[in-house]
């Protein structure tokens, strides 16, 4: 295996490891100025990501980075293709995570109903914009021969990219309530979650399905056995993480749901291969895990240094996770 | 205005704001730790519950202002791609590789670590929980020396071959022993430890001033800040000559633009002072110190220090027709108002020393703490303006210039609009951030007491 696909792999477990984290830092983000009745209890959903959630983001600020050390052009070619989505990306960022950081600051009650709502649209945004981005990824786009995208910001608006990032919504509120639930002790927060689970499960069962046919039709998948296998194997793991919510098994179903954050990203990544960004213009204008990378040199220097550096932050990461294990009560609210 | 003019506008002005942020939370970070680390050492219960206060007071402005630093320096890491593509295809392989290991090395551990030291006060024994904000101190100032390592590349190119148009790394050990990159460590790491002192002095002052019940413990902390900004500000000094020094080796027309120093001298004086002509290339009136700096670039009181004007010719033999003189006028007073900066700080610190010293107390003094906080943010922003105008024409000095590198996909409405939504959004996230921390400063504390032990 070259390290060129090496750091393909390494890429699609950055992306795989971000949606599945900050799927449900952006889920419980959404749901909890629209679910929390007062004060004590918007405090409390909040506060079961506070401890995590910027370790969460570091997995979107390395996969950029990987992106840009591993395939520079990539980096060049997306980042000024996407610029206006990513200028609403990053207004949405930084107002969801100065949301975070200032909303306990004061005690007044517009100043947290503001930030309550600044970090739902914080969440919301980016949600929709990374599944829409990520469809586009599939869907192709006008670049030309000299990797440049020639299409206008609009052009990146299509059905099937607004289903993408529907689609990508749903799974994330699901993904956030089954995170919620698990992380919530006795609250009276328990019967409402319990319906949004399942409401919102069935509507991101449906929009997943919808979702994966139109890859299918819309996009050169099927000349990848293996990103189908592993599309049917997502939706078959979100199917199981539904009944398990249905049936109150609530860690089982948040760790298929993770599962199927963790499959759909491979799959996406799997109907790419070996290309990163599809051109439709020239099939040979694409930009591909090769004519994209960067020397043999810097990839051999940045796989020693990921290889050292990948499990020690999955350690201490998962660490964090175990002395944060106790379910949070109202009690966990005072020093704050 | 054009895709460029637009783009370095927008660059300029998001990452001068992120430095805003940055200075605090290198130098807070550390004098945290170091509180924490007199909190777990001491054994008299009295300056024990102090410190546990103190730290209780100041980690919430730390997180304040770590949560700014935070979403602006997101937009950054996204901004090369965006306004600056031709740069990243160009840079990608050299420029790349440091940003990622940023957040490999530095970003997990800060993030992650932060976490467990805000919310885990409960959780941890005391000293795995000190040993949380020593990590947190720790990768902050590791994330710089990435981020640096990266910008002085761009000042002084080592460890690349060109290669398909491209710049690729041929030597990752030169990329991170890059003199300047050691030089420019030092000094914007005493640089921040000074900003940060600075920040502490006008809060314990105003504290001083508010006469509350807690006034003696931030009387002796005073002293703590004094002392932490004066080890700041003079090697903020110290490193700041060596890295003149630096400059004016690989970098010699930023040097003589810095010092509006037209005609090439020896001995080369110092100019105080001047009005400058740039238009006709001379100074229509200057108050100059003689040999002065020969002796600040060579240590002794004579030697040539190249002019603007034999550059000029220089850089036309080696690179072809051009303009390669910066603004000259604005690095001028930009290195002024630097040093003028630093020079007044000290005096102030130094004083806060004596009359903590005399057990004096001085009204006027600690107003002029105050009053003083916006300094070391001019000189952090003059200073940057230093090394990036300095290198203009060059977005990677002698490889690629600035007006090659932004993306040509852009329209200029689009870049426009992204100006001013970045500007108006950090403007208000500005304001949101003071007002909560002024509050926090002047409520709280009203007694030690009430300090909640959490
Ligand atoms: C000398 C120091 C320094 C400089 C020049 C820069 N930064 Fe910075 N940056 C930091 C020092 C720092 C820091 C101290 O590590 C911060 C500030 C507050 C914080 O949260 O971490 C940070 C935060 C920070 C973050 C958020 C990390 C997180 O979520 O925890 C990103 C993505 C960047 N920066 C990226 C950049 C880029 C792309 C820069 C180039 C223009 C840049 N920074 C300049
Ligand atoms: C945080 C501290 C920094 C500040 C305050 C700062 C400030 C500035 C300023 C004022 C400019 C505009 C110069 C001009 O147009 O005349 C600029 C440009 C630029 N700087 Fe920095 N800079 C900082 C750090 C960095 C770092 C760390 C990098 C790269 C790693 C960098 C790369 C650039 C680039 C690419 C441009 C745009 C091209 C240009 O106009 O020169 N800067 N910066
Ligand atoms: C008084 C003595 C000082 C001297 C001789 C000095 C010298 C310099 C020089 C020559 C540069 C430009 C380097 C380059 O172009 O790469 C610089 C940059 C800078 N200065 Fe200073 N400086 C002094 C004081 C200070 C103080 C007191 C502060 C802040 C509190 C400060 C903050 C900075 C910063 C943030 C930069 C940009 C980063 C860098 O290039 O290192 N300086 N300084």
């Amino acid at each position: 295996m070259d390290l060129n696909i090496l750091w393909f792999i390494l890429i699609t477990i950055l992306f795989a490891g971000f949606f599945l984290l900050e799927g449900f830092d952006y889920g419980v983000g959404m749901i909890a100025p629209l679910l929390g009745n007062d004060e004590t209890e918007r405090r409390l959903m909040l506060r079961t990501i506070l401890p995590v959630w910027d370790g969460n983001e570091v997995w979107m600020i390395t996969a950029g980075g990987a992106l840009f050390a591993a395939f520079p052009h990539v980096y060049a070619t997306m980042f000024s293709a996407f610029y206006m989505a990513l200028f609403l990306l990053l207004c949405a960022l930084i107002f969801r995570g100065a949301g975070l950081e200032l909303r306990n600051r004061l005690d007044r009650e517009s100043w947290h109903t503001f930030w309550d709502w600044s970090i739902c649209f914080g969440s919301a945004v980016p949600a929709v914009l990374w599944g829409v981005a990520v469809t586009n990824l599939l869907a192709g786009l006008p670049i030309n021969g000299h990797m440049l995208y020639i299409g206008r910001f609009i052009d990146l608006l299509t059905p099937y990219t607004l289903l993408g990032g529907i689609t990508f919504l749903l799974l994330f509120t699901f993904h956030g309530t089954a995170f919620l639930t698990l992380r919530l002790d006795h609250s009276p927060l328990d019967q409402r979650l319990q319906t949004l689970g399942r409401r919102s499960g069935l509507a991101a069962l449906l929009a997943l399905a919808a979702y994966a046919l139109m890859t299918v039709g819309k996009t050169d998948f099927l000349q990848h056995p293996l990103a189908v296998i592993l599309l049917v194997l997502t939706a078959l793991l979100f199917l199981g993480s539904w009944i398990a919510y249905w049936r109150q098994k609530i860690r089982p179903s948040f760790i298929l749901s993770s599962l199927t954050i963790v499959m759909a990203t491979a799959a996406i990544f799997a109907g790419l291969f070996p290309r990163i960004m599809v051109s439709n213009l020239q099939p040979e204008w694409s930009l591909t895990i090769y004519n994209a990378a960067s020397s043999p040199y810097t990839l051999t220097v940045m796989s020693i240094a990921a290889a050292c550096l990948v499990p020690v932050i999955l350690l201490y990461q998962g660490w964090t996770y175990w002395i944060f294990r106790k379910r949070i009560t109202e009690k966990d609210l005072e020093h704050y | 205005m054009d895709v460029l003019s637009l783009s370095r506008w927008q660059f300029a002005i998001t990452t001068t704001y992120h430095f805003l942020f940055v200075p605090l939370t290198l130098g807070l970070s550390i004098f945290l730790a170091l509180l924490e680390t007199c909190y777990v050492k001491t054994q008299r219960p009295e300056w024990k519950k102090h410190c546990r206060g103190l730290i209780q007071f100041f980690s919430t402005i730390f997180l304040i202002n770590f949560g700014m630093g935070i979403v602006t320096g997101i937009v950054q890491e996204f901004h090369f791609g965006m306004n600056w593509s031709e740069y990243s295809r160009f840079m990608g392989d050299i420029f790349g590789a440091p940003l990622a290991l940023e957040a490999l090395s530095a970003f997990f551990l800060e993030s992650t670590f932060l976490g467990l030291w805000v919310f885990g006060w409960k959780r941890l024994s005391p000293k795995l929980h000190c040993a949380c904000i020593w990590i947190v101190a720790l990768a902050s100032n590791l994330s710089a020396f990435w981020i640096l390592v990266a910008n002085s590349f761009m000042q002084h190119p080592v460890g690349y071959i060109l290669r398909n148009g491209r710049a690729e790394m041929t030597d990752f050990f030169a990329l991170i022993t890059n003199p300047y990159a050691i030089f420019q460590f030092t000094h914007t790491l005493f640089a921040c430890i000074a900003t940060s002192g600075c920040l502490l002095l006008a809060i314990c002052a105003y504290k001083v001033l508010q006469r509350g019940p807690a006034m003696a413990v931030f009387r002796q902390c005073l002293m703590g800040a004094a002392v932490f900004t004066v080890i700041g500000l003079l090697g903020a000094m110290g490193s700041g000559h060596l890295q003149a020094q630096y400059v004016a080796q690989v970098q010699p027309m930023k040097l003589a633009a810095m010092e509006a120093l037209w005609e090439s001298a020896d001995p080369a004086p110092f100019t105080a002072v001047a009005l400058i002509d740039t238009d006709k290339q001379e100074n229509t009136f200057a108050i100059d110190v003689p040999n002065m700096l020969s002796f600040m670039v060579h240590n002794r009181p004579s030697g040539e220090v190249k002019g603007i004007k034999e550059l000029q010719d220089l850089s036309v033999q080696q690179y072809g027709a051009g303009n390669y003189v910066p603004a000259v006028t604005g690095l001028f007073w930009s290195f002024r108002i630097m040093l003028a900066a630093g020079g007044i700080l000290l005096l102030l610190a130094l004083a806060t020393v004596w009359m903590l010293r005399k057990e004096k107390n001085c009204p006027y003094l600690l107003w002029l703490l105050i009053l003083s906080l916006p300094l070391p943010f001019i000189a952090n922003t003059t200073g940057w303006f230093i090394t990036e105008a300095g290198r203009q024409p060059w977005i990677v000095v002698g490889l690629q210039k600035t007006m090659e590198a932004f993306s040509p996909v852009l329209a200029p409405g689009e870049v426009l609009m992204t100006l001013v939504g970045y500007t108006l959004v950090y403007l208000f996230l500005a304001l949101a951030a003071l007002y909560a921390a002024l509050r926090y400063i002047r409520k709280t504390p009203a007694r030690l007491e009430d300090w909640r032990d959490a």
